[in-house]
Formats: structure tokens, C-alpha cells, sequence
């Protein structure tokens, strides 16, 4: 039966959407993290998304790859009163940008409902097909 | 005449069968909406079912000719697209049209897919009723009350 695959595949979206949420999470927490003594400050992680053959011509889930740390340079603020700072004034950030990462999150969000949706009208029509030839 | 009763049943099974294998496929491309580089699947659903059911239209006879299948002697013959003899035939999958192309080779385009996804849901539950009806029809044949 081809449609308990959808369960499949929608739940795979929805396993990868939410672990990509749990980044996004993670990055918007570290947002004004300060380095550290080794000088090297949170770098914000971005999820990458492959294809998955799920059985079943055509269906293809979705599966977390790898998880990529963004290697842009920090943002430097001149603050020689910061405890953290070096040797020549200056504090360096995490280089996470908020609007980016909220953005990451709506999108987010959006496709997790999608699949749940998704879902909720694959059950109904199971359930029907299950009543099927017994209304009589 | 046992034959006829069942007839339009296999039809209508066979079209519940395709709708359900459609349902997937649009569950799958919602499913890689954000996935770069995945290319929307679909396929046509009303040439899919005449070349599963062998009903053709009068409208397609001017066009080239049916696929043939391959004769067998045995069932465990394979047929022309390579699946044994008798077992469900598998619809052509085309590409979807793109309609606004991403930057990352992503083809889905989530309203029309939901708009798809939505009409093949209703069109599934409208097969489900007309089996419902038929088997209820045959049931009051055979009450005959």
C-alpha cells in the first residue's frame, strides 16, 4: 500500500524541519556570545538537506546530511573595558546574523506544518479507505 | 456476467490505486521544499489510468499507436517495462513546470503543490464513494429485497 509511505516520507520532513529548527535555536541563543580565551567566538551552524529514497517509485524523504559551521570572521566591537577584550581593545562576537536566522525560522516553522498537514490528510483518507464497501 | 460486475470495480480499483500513488509523490516534493536541488515529480494522471486500465478514448485513436506488451507463455515473463506480467503498471513520472526558479535548483513550488495535493484528496474520496455505491448497489441486487 503506497500510502503508508507518505507517513514515511512526511515524517522524515518533518524529523529534518525540526532539527533544523533545534539549529536555528542554538545559533539565536549564541547570537552575543563573546570568545573565549582562545579567541575563537560560537560560529553559526547551518543544516544541509539531501534527498532520501524512501522505497516505492517516487518517494523521497528528507534526511539532515551534515551540519556546516560558518566560517565568516566574527563581529569586532571596540570595548576595552569588556573583560574579554584583547590586547588592542577589541571584543570579538559570534558571527550570527539574527535577521538570517529568524528568517531560517519562520521558513522553518511553515514547512513543518505543511507535513503535519500533510499527514493529518493522509490519516482521514486511510480511515476512510479502511471503512471502504461498509456503508451500506 | 459475473465479469461485468466486476469490471467497473477493477476500473474504479485501479484509479484509487493511481490516485494513492500520486498522493505520494506530492507528499514527496512537499516533503523536499527546502531540499536543494530536488526536481518536482508528477505525473498525468488521466493518461496514466487509460494506459493502466486499456480503456482508450475515442479522442486518442489518430495518435500513436498503444504500447504493446510483450507475450508470455508464463507469468513469470517479464513484460516490456521489465516488471512480470499482471503486476500494477507503473505511471510514467515527468517533472513538474517551473514556475519561479530558485537559486538552489529547486523546482517545488509550494502553492501549486498544495493546490495538487489538496484536489488529489478529493478526488480520492469521490473514487472511495463511488466503490461505496457500487457495492451498495450490488448488494441490493443480490438481497433483491
Amino acid at each position: 500500500m503506497s500510502m503508508f509511505n507518505i507517513f514515511n516520507v512526511a515524517g522524515s520532513a518533518v524529523s529534518a524541519q525540526s532539527q533544523r529548527l533545534n539549529v536555528v535555536a542554538s545559533n539565536l541563543a549564541n547570537a552575543d556570545t563573546v570568545a573565549g580565551p582562545d579567541g575563537s567566538a560560537y560560529k553559526a551552524r547551518h543544516v544541509v538537506f539531501t534527498t532520501q529514497a524512501m522505497g516505492g517509485v517516487g518517494a523521497a524523504g528528507v534526511g539532515v546530511s551534515n551540519i556546516t559551521e560558518d566560517q565568516t570572521p566574527g563581529r569586532r566591537l571596540h570595548d576595552p573595558k569588556h573583560p574579554q577584550a584583547d590586547a588592542e581593545g577589541y571584543v570579538t562576537y559570534s558571527n550570527v546574523n539574527t535577521v538570517e536566522e529568524m528568517v531560517n525560522m519562520i521558513s522553518a516553522s511553515r514547512s513543518y506544518q505543511n507535513n503535519v498537514e500533510v499527514m493529518n490528510t493522509t490519516k482521514s483518507l486511510l480511515l476512510k479507505t479502511l471503512q471502504m464497501g461498509q456503508g451500506s | 456476467m459475473l465479469n461485468r460486475l466486476t469490471d467497473s470495480l477493477n476500473f474504479q480499483s485501479e484509479a484509487l490505486r493511481l490516485r494513492s500513488e500520486r498522493q505520494r509523490l506530492l507528499a514527496s516534493n512537499i516533503a523536499n521544499a527546502d531540499t536543494p536541488g530536488y526536481q518536482a515529480r508528477d505525473f498525468d494522471f488521466a493518461s496514466a489510468l487509460r494506459q493502466a486500465s486499456g480503456v482508450s478514448s475515442r479522442a486518442d485513436t489518430n495518435l500513436a499507436p498503444a504500447r504493446l506488451n510483450l507475450a508470455g507463455t508464463s507469468g513469470q515473463h517479464l513484460q516490456r517495462d521489465g516488471q512480470p506480467g499482471g503486476s500494477p503498471m507503473a505511471p510514467e513520472l515527468g517533472y513538474g513546470p517551473r514556475a519561479m526558479s530558485s537559486l538552489d535548483n529547486n523546482t517545488v513550488d509550494m502553492d501549486r503543490e498544495r493546490a495538487n495535493f489538496t484536489d488529489n484528496t478529493v478526488r480520492y474520496e469521490a473514487t472511495l464513494r463511488f466503490i461505496n455505491g457500487q457495492v451498495k448497489t450490488l448488494n441490493t441486487a443480490i438481497t433483491g429485497q
